[in-house]
């Protein structure tokens, strides 16, 4: 199982193959739309790369909840725990 | 054995394994067919990932149905991979939700109107002629409709368009007919698709479609649709075409 931060740089990865992204401006407190400007095209980009990459499964009704970074990684980490 | 065996199938439209286009290959596959999918511009990012999840990862073409170049190129794309096609999966739809859709009907521009017609309608023809040098007697066109023989509270526009298309597909058999092409297109109940999700006021038939149908309705299995879309492809069907068949779980045929 990875760890917050490992889960968070290889999210910051998939972030920044997609949506051209810097790495290092992906942290926790960042909002994906707000501060990122991930469009929802991306975002639906940026979960199925993140499903392949850390095997979980990310359904659509719980996307608009993963407002943050933080949010996503936190998601990831309890999928992966279950 | 399954019954598209040795079959080349062409679907274009898949983004997520949420859509029609996805369960239909899967399906395809899993009956034999080599399958071959497109989709367009950023979604094709998208598109190539989620291939991956597929029995066989398929080849991913890069098609818009607006694009008249890419539509000359096809045959030739194809051939890159295989050399004719036995059948053809029509699965693409736009409307823009903003304008469009939702309530938005006495008010909606033309050039929006223009462009959902353009990629909605007009694409079942200019695809099938796409193809036409990779098609030969008893290849098959299937596209995918939404009842338009009704108005449908939100689907405003995208519902002129699939009038349109239901038109085109019975054209399409006259002219397709003569070379032993069949056209026919599957009317689906509601899907939790991604472009479904998009018609502002579509969760009402959450429940509703299923209390009407008689062999009731999961808004979030694909199956029934994709093994109806396979059916029509397959050597099954060989004297239906400019058809339409419904696979709602009868909600169409009921009054209320
Ligand atoms: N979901 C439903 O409730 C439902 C019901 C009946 C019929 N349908 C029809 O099924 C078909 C597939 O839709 P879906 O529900 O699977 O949603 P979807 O969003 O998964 O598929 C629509 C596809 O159209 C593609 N597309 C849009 N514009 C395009 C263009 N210019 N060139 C090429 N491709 C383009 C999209 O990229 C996408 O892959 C559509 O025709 C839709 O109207 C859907």
């Amino acid at each position: 199982m990875a760890s917050t931060e490992e889960i968070r740089s290889g999210l910051a990865d998939i972030v920044n193959e997609v949506a051209g992204i810097p790495a290092d401006d992906v942290q926790l407190d960042k909002s994906f739309t707000d501060d990122l400007d991930v469009d929802s095209l991306s975002m639906v980009e940026v979960v199925v790369a993140a499903e392949e990459k850390f095997g979980v499964k990310i359904p659509d009704d719980e996307v608009k909840n993963l407002k943050t970074v933080g949010d996503a990684v936190a998601y990831i980490e309890n999928a992966q725990g279950s | 054995m399954g019954i598209l065996e040795g079959k080349r199938i062409l679907v274009a439209g898949v983004t997520l394994d949420t859509s029609i286009g996805f369960a239909t290959a899967k399906v395809a596959q899993e009956q034999g067919a080599t399958v071959l999918v497109s989709n367009f511009g950023r979604a094709l990012g998208i598109t190539r990932r989620i291939v991956k999840r597929l029995p066989t990862e398929p080849p991913v073409l890069d098609l818009d149905v607006t694009n008249a170049d890419h539509l000359a190129g096809l045959a030739a794309a194809v051939r890159g991979h295989v050399d004719g096609l036995d059948g053809v999966v029509h699965s693409i739809a736009y409307g823009n939700p903003e304008t469009i859709l939702g309530g938005k009907f006495l008010d909606g521009p033309w050039d929006d109107v223009s462009y959902a017609l353009h990629v909605s309608a007009y694409s079942l023809t200019s695809l099938a002629t796409a193809c036409l040098p990779l098609l030969g007697p008893g290849a098959s066109i299937v596209g995918m409709t939404f009842d338009a023989s009704v108005a449908w509270p939100g689907y405003d526009w995208m519902g002129v368009a699939k009038g349109a298309l239901e038109s085109c597909c019975r054209y399409l058999a006259r002219d397709l007919g003569p070379k032993g092409i069949r056209c026919n297109l599957v009317s689906a109940g509601a899907l939790n698709t991604l472009a479904a999700k998009a018609i502002p006021g579509f969760d009402r038939f959450e429940g509703e479609w299923g209390n009407r149908a008689p062999l009731g309705w999961d808004l979030n299995d694909l199956e029934p649709t994709a093994r109806t879309v396979v059916a029509l492809l397959s050597d099954f069907f060989p004297k239906t075409t400019g058809e339409i068949v419904h696979v709602d779980g009868g909600y169409h045929a009921m009054g209320a």
